[in-house]
């Protein structure tokens, strides 16, 4: 074999070679326990913070009254979070200043109540903008929590 | 704010409907780049194999300078891409835990494949006897230098030349169709998303591949002439007639398999045609009709084409030489701007555009890759000063 | 010698070739062509989800949206989301026109005057978590990945940033986060189904238009929906195996 090809072929043997060490030290730990992936990945993304709170278990517990009128009324379907933004860190320390209190305009109402013919009738009332009292605030007349009322 | 401010002017003026995360341009100019600097490698290697394997003997004083212009291009060749990562610095995760149906990843082993088994190969053995003799005539540090690149082997022995010129050639057969593999893979790169019909065609590689014989040939006839300018040579006359004959018959082919691509596409005029007829009308005409087709494919298929027939004197052929290389250098960059760029200016939901222009003043995607353009230059200036092509010993076959 | 040898060649070749005829045949009626909507669920037990929704009860509010940015920390500009609302118009004269504001989460306002409206409704995009999902096909490290629960999720702490995902998503359901530089795309809040709760754009959701669950379980809510209801996935012509099934979306939405 010429001297060429026999120095060349170490250099390649080196290479591969450190290549193999690299591999085999830089590839994560949990490496291919599922599939082409980090395993542990799952649980890191599983492990993610929960930011809407469970309105059942927590937001009716302290605002029952609220909470009462609330599940009585039209808005009944809407999640508590949907306006007041999530509700974990208030539940940890229930204070007013880490929940929102929603600035209700009404562009606030709305941005679902606005007339749009994309929007089902059978599924949610809508007024006409323009028309509908339009120099007052929504929520002068109608409770948010108890839109009938 | 700021750096948002480029994307809610995108956002202001938006023709049509576009999915709001397609208004920011995730490949922007340094994608460009890497399709274009690795189409050069891949055809400035195809023209020094012209020469070596079907024995073109008018193309030898390109050789050697086609062969490290390669090697210079191919240095750069995957920094546009590891610079414009989110994540630079995991860039090494592609060759740790390659994800073996990704282009992408393989894209890596081709990679390595192509710099380390063929061009640096290559180069090796054709200047492995020049670098013995010269390890011999300098001292010191360069002595060291050329001793190392040599692995220590100091045999000049007529055979031992033989041998190189033996593996060399085989190398460079087997080189031919790595550096097809190479650039049609990166053609395999877009041509294989689906969901984007300016890129999804299975002519993709094979256009890509001719367009960077195109570029590579372009390219070293550029840089051979600025050589022998700096050097203050003359140009071998029949060296640059014969690149610019070879360039003329590729750019033939390549201009008529992309003629044929967008044939079949207006053609065929799937579902996809109505936006991409808005888009190459639109927002491609300058890029795509003037740059790519007119400066980039007619102009130097009119001036080469007529060369053919007729010769005007020697020195106004090679100023002509001078402007046609560079206006197809030109031309390929905007090929490449054309796809990278164009494909995704258009929504995937087939219903509106976005726009794009590069942020010069963030001092960010364009001026790095201008500098990606620049440093390949660097390399073979350093390239040429420590391997001297006009300082290599005659050819083996020479001496007998 | 010459005829008797061609003889047994040719038998040879006669038996080899019924063979193979044979085993792709028989290979074929192994494993016929199943699944709905080009999608079938890969071996095991256990949850592999689906997702419905349910265009007649969508109503645009775009709390879906609001909630997804809310939970998963989505950058607040308009151009990163996890899940948006567009609302489609078709004119009588048949131009298609649509908007999403903000992703919906601005509110819509209908431009085109409703005599000129031949047809017009909302149309909430997430992503379809696909069964061939081409983006996880393209991703060079492995950082993007199908979950043994049919989820296509991103490992970003892996993820290299390179963008290829997002060229290759048909949906763009995909966006590299400003500030991390990675990928970021819906997980179908995974961190909330693995503690046994709904996703956030399903809580959210005033009407119920939004439904997920196990496409394995064929009584779950999720295959009764499929099942009940004349549904269909975006783009099918791609073949990407979507699991986010409409009911009666129209043909002009892409």
């Amino acid at each position: 074999m010429p001297i060429q090809v026999k120095r060349l072929l170490m250099v390649f043997g080196l290479f591969i070679a450190i290549m193999a060490v690299l591999i085999y030290f830089l590839t994560p730990e949990s490496w291919g326990e599922f599939g082409h992936y980090r395993g542990l990945a799952l649980k890191e993304i599983a492990d993610k913070e929960v930011k809407h709170v469970d309105v059942n278990e927590t937001c009716a517990m302290c605002h029952d009254s609220i909470s009462a009128t609330f599940a009585s009324g039209e808005h009944k379907s809407i999640n508590c979070q949907n306006c007041h933004n999530v509700g974990y860190k208030h539940v940890e320390d229930p204070t007013k200043e880490n929940i929102v209190k929603p600035e209700v305009t009404r562009d606030f109402c709305l941005r679902c109540h606005a007339k749009n013919p994309a929007r089902p009738e059978n599924y949610i009332k809508q007024v006409d903008a323009i028309e509908h009292n339009k120099d007052k605030v929504c929520i002068n007349c109608h409770n948010p929590h108890k839109p009938w009322e | 704010m700021e750096k948002f401010e480029s994307l809610y002017h995108a956002l202001a003026n938006l023709d049509g409907y576009i999915f709001p995360n397609e208004i920011v341009l995730n490949w922007d100019v340094l994608i460009v780049m890497y399709p274009y600097i690795t189409g050069l490698v891949a055809g400035a290697f195809i023209l020094a194999s012209l020469n070596r394997v079907f024995n073109i003997e008018a193309l030898k004083p390109t050789y050697v300078i086609s062969l490290l212009t390669a090697l210079s291009f191919m240095l750069v060749a995957t920094m546009p891409l590891i610079t414009h990562l989110g994540q630079p610095f995991r860039f090494y995760e592609m060759l740790i835990t390659p994800h073996l149906t990704s282009a992408m990843a393989i894209f890596g082993f081709v990679y390595l494949w192509y710099l380390m088994v063929v061009l640096l190969l290559e180069i090796w053995f054709d200047y492995r006897y020049d670098m013995v003799i010269w390890s011999k005539e300098k001292k010191g540090f360069m002595r060291f230098i050329y001793k190392a690149l040599t692995l220590w082997i100091s045999d000049t022995s007529v055979a031992s030349r033989k041998t190189d010129d033996k593996l060399g050639y085989f190398i460079t057969v087997v080189g031919i169709p790595s550096a097809f593999l190479l650039h049609g893979y990166v053609g395999f790169i877009f041509g294989s998303i689906k969901a984007n019909p300016w890129w999804s065609t299975v002519m993709m590689p094979v256009i890509f591949l001719f367009s960077a014989m195109v570029s590579g040939i372009a390219l070293v006839m550029f840089i051979y002439m600025m050589i022998n300018f700096i050097r203050k040579q003359k140009n071998d006359i029949l060296c640059l007639d014969t690149i610019a004959k070879f360039l003329f018959y590729i750019l033939i082919v390549d201009f008529a398999l992309e003629s044929l691509d967008q044939i079949h596409r207006i053609y065929e005029a799937d579902e996809s045609f109505d936006i991409l007829k808005i888009l190459v009308r639109g927002k491609l005409f300058f890029t795509f009709f003037i740059m790519q087709i007119g400066v980039g494919t007619l102009f130097p298929l009119a001036t080469i084409g007529f060369f053919q027939f007729y010769k005007p004197k020697e020195h106004i052929r090679k100023i002509m030489y001078l402007i046609v290389s560079i206006c197809v250098l030109v031309g390929i960059f905007y090929m490449r701007w054309n796809v990278v760029i164009g494909g995704q200016l258009f929504s995937k939901s087939f219903l509106g555009f976005t726009s794009y222009k590069a942020d010069l003043a963030g001092g960010g995607s364009a001026l790095l890759a201008l500098l990606w353009f620049i440093v390949p230059f660097l390399i073979l200036a350093f390239l040429l000063w420590l391997l001297p092509p006009w300082k290599k010993a005659p050819h083996v076959e020479h001496i007998e | 010698m010459g005829i008797k040898k061609e003889n047994v060649t040719r038998r040879d070749f006669l038996v080899k070739s019924g063979t193979i005829a044979g085993g792709v045949f028989f290979a074929s009626l192994l494993s016929p062509f199943k699944g709905v909507y080009a999608t079938k669920e890969p071996e095991g037990d256990g949850v592999w989800y689906g997702i419905g929704i349910d265009i007649e009860k969508c109503i645009g509010c775009a709390s879906c949206a609001r909630a997804c940015k809310n939970e998963n920390d989505v950058p607040k500009e308009p151009f990163f989301f996890r899940n948006w609302v567009e609302q489609y118009t078709i004119t009588n004269n048949e131009e298609i026109k649509v908007i999403s504001p903000n992703g919906g989460i601005d509110g819509f306002t209908q431009t085109v005057p409703e005599k000129d409206i031949y047809k017009t409704f909302f149309v909430p995009k997430m992503c379809n978590h696909c069964e061939k999902s081409p983006c996880t096909q393209v991703c060079p490290v492995g950082a993007s990945f199908e979950s043994p629960e049919g989820l296509a999720l991103v490992d970003q702490n892996y993820c290299i940033g390179c963008g290829y995902c997002v060229q290759a998503c048909p949906y763009g359901c995909r966006y590299i986060h400003p500030d991390k530089g990675v990928v970021d795309k819906c997980t179908l809040c995974y961190h909330r189904l693995t503690k046994g709760l709904d996703p956030a754009c399903m809580l959210a959701c005033p009407t119920r238009a939004r439904i997920y669950g196990n496409l394995r379980d064929k009584d779950s809510e999720i295959s009764k929906f499929i099942r009940d209801n004349n549904c269909v996935v975006l783009k099918p012509q791609l073949n990407t195996g979507a699991k986010l099934y409409y009911n009666s979306l129209n043909q002009e939405v892409r």
